[in-house]
C-alpha cells in the first residue's frame, strides 16, 4: 500500500501518518471535501481472514476513488481515515473474529483525499462451519448518526 | 411420489396462470408428478416448509437463509436480468423531497413482502426511521399502498420497484419516487428441497435450456422473464450473508 501522492489529491490538504497493523506506516493526505453517499446503493467488499481485499462491487470502486486492481490485494486499511479512532477497528476485529456481526458508522478516506461516511455491517462468512472471509455491507447513514460520531470519534483520538 | 411445488406469495397476480403453465411444462419434462400449491400468505407457506411439505419453491430472498441453512434446500436457478429492488414513494403533492426530511411517527404503507420491507426500511434509515418510531399501515397489494398515499392516509409507501413501475400511468402521475434501491444482487430463486436434491443437475439443465427453446420461452413469457440462469451454492450463500447484514 503506497503513500499518498500530491497529484492524486483534489483541493487543499493536510498530512497525517497512520500507524497500521503489523508495523505498517502510511502517509496520507486528506481534505475537507465530502462525497455524499449514493442514495439506494450498497457498497460491498470482501476480505480474506487477514483483512486483505478480495472482492468489491462497483459502488465500492466508485466511492473509494481507486481502481478495482488497486483495491484487490490491499489491506482494507487502504481506506483508513486519520479521524477514525483506532478503538473502533479494534472493536470491529474483536467482534468479527468471534464470529459475530459488527456494525458502526465509519469515515473513509478516498484516493483523492476526500471522505465519505457509511453505516457498515461487517459479517463473518461461514462456509461448512468454517470462517472463510469477511464481508462489509455499507448503506447510507443518517446525518444525526454522522454528527454524533464526529463528536464521539474526536473525543476518542 | 408427487413432489410439492410452491411459489412465494408475493408473485404478481398477472403471473398466476403462468406458474400453472410452468408446472405443467416441468412435469412433462421431468416425467414426475408435481403438485403446485399457491399459499395465500408467507405465514401459511412458512408452516408448509416447516412441516417438510415443500420440495420445490420459487423463494423470496428473505426465506433463502432458512431454506438453505435450516431445511437443506439447494438453489437451482434465478430469472435472468430480474433483481428485487425497493423504492419509497410519496404523493406527488407531498412536501417531502428527501427521506432525511421525514419525521418520527411517519406513516408507512407497505405489504408483507419480507425482502421489500427489509430494503424499504433500509431506504428510510437515513431519516432515522425504524419500525420502532413509525406507524406501519399493512396493505395486501401494491395498488393498495398507492391508494393509501393518494388518499393521504400514509406519508410514504414502500414498493417493490417492479410493481411500482407496473402501476398505471394515471396513478404514477399522482405519485413521486423519493429513492429507489440499486442493490442488484437480491433476487428470487427456484430452490429444491432434500427430496429433489439428487436431480439438481438435471433440473438446472432443463431450466437453462428453456431460454433457448421457442416453447420454453413462451412458458417463461407468462412469468415475466426470458430465461433462467443457474445459481450456484456460493452465489446463494453470498446473497444470504448480504441479507443477514441488512437485517440488522
Ligand atoms: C470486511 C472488512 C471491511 C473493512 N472496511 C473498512 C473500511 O471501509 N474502512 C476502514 O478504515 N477499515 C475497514 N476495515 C478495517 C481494516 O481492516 C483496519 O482494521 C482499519 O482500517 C484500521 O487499520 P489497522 O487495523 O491496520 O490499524 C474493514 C475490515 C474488514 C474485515
Amino acid at each position: 500500500m503506497r503513500d499518498f501522492k500530491p497529484e492524486d489529491v483534489v483541493g487543499g490538504y493536510k498530512e497525517a501518518v497512520l500507524d497500521l497493523y503489523g508495523g505498517l506506516r502510511r502517509v496520507v493526505f486528506y481534505t475537507n471535501i465530502e462525497t455524499p453517499y449514493p442514495d439506494g446503493k450498497l457498497i460491498v467488499s470482501t476480505t480474506d481472514t487477514n483483512g486483505i481485499i478480495t472482492h468489491g462491487n462497483k459502488a465500492f470502486v466508485e466511492m473509494s476513488g481507486y481502481t478495482l486492481d488497486e483495491l484487490i490485494g490491499s489491506p482494507h486499511s487502504i481506506l483508513r481515515h486519520p479521524d477514525m479512532p483506532a478503538v473502533a477497528f479494534k472493536d470491529l476485529w474483536d467482534t468479527v473474529s468471534k464470529g459475530e456481526h459488527w456494525q458502526g458508522i465509519v469515515k473513509n478516506l478516498r484516493k483523492d483525499g476526500g471522505y465519505y461516511w457509511v453505516k457498515a455491517t461487517v459479517i463473518p462468512n461461514i462456509r461448512q462451519g468454517k470462517l472463510v472471509s469477511y464481508t462489509s455491507v455499507r448503506r447510507k447513514p443518517s446525518r444525526t448518526k454522522v454528527e454524533e460520531c464526529t463528536v464521539l470519534y474526536a473525543s476518542l483520538k | 411420489m408427487t413432489y410439492q411445488f410452491t411459489v412465494s406469495p408475493d408473485f404478481s397476480p398477472d403471473h398466476l396462470s403462468g406458474w400453472y403453465i410452468f408446472n405443467t411444462w416441468l412435469q412433462k419434462q421431468t416425467g414426475e408428478g408435481i403438485h403446485l400449491e399457491m399459499y395465500n400468505s408467507f405465514q401459511e407457506q412458512g408452516t408448509a416448509i416447516q412441516n417438510d411439505g415443500v420440495d420445490l419453491i420459487y423463494a423470496n430472498p428473505f426465506d433463502a437463509a432458512m431454506l438453505v441453512r435450516d431445511k437443506g434446500f439447494c438453489p437451482l436457478a434465478k430469472p435472468v436480468g430480474v433483481a428485487d429492488e425497493a423504492l419509497i414513494a410519496v404523493s406527488a403533492d407531498s412536501a417531502i423531497y428527501d427521506v432525511a426530511d421525514l419525521s418520527l411517527g411517519t406513516k408507512i404503507a407497505m405489504t408483507d413482502d419480507p425482502d421489500v420491507r427489509m430494503m424499504g426500511m433500509m431506504l428510510l434509515e437515513p431519516g432515522d426511521l425504524s419500525a420502532n418510531n413509525t406507524q406501519i399501515i399493512h396493505c395486501n397489494a401494491y395498488i393498495l399502498v398507492a391508494k393509501q398515499l393518494l388518499q393521504g392516509h400514509a406519508d410514504v409507501g414502500v414498493f417493490l420497484a417492479e410493481a411500482y413501475d407496473d402501476l398505471s400511468g394515471m396513478i404514477k402521475s399522482k405519485l413521486r419516487v423519493l429513492v429507489r434501491s440499486e442493490i442488484s444482487v437480491i433476487h428470487h430463486a427456484l430452490m429444491a428441497g432434500p427430496n429433489l436434491a439428487h436431480r439438481k443437475e438435471e433440473l438446472q439443465a432443463l431450466l437453462v435450456a428453456m431460454g433457448a427453446d421457442d416453447k420454453g420461452r413462451d412458458v417463461l413469457k407468462n412469468l415475466g422473464f426470458e430465461a433462467w440462469a443457474t445459481v450456484d451454492h456460493e452465489d446463494m450463500e453470498f446473497m444470504i450473508d448480504l441479507m443477514d447484514a441488512l437485517a440488522v
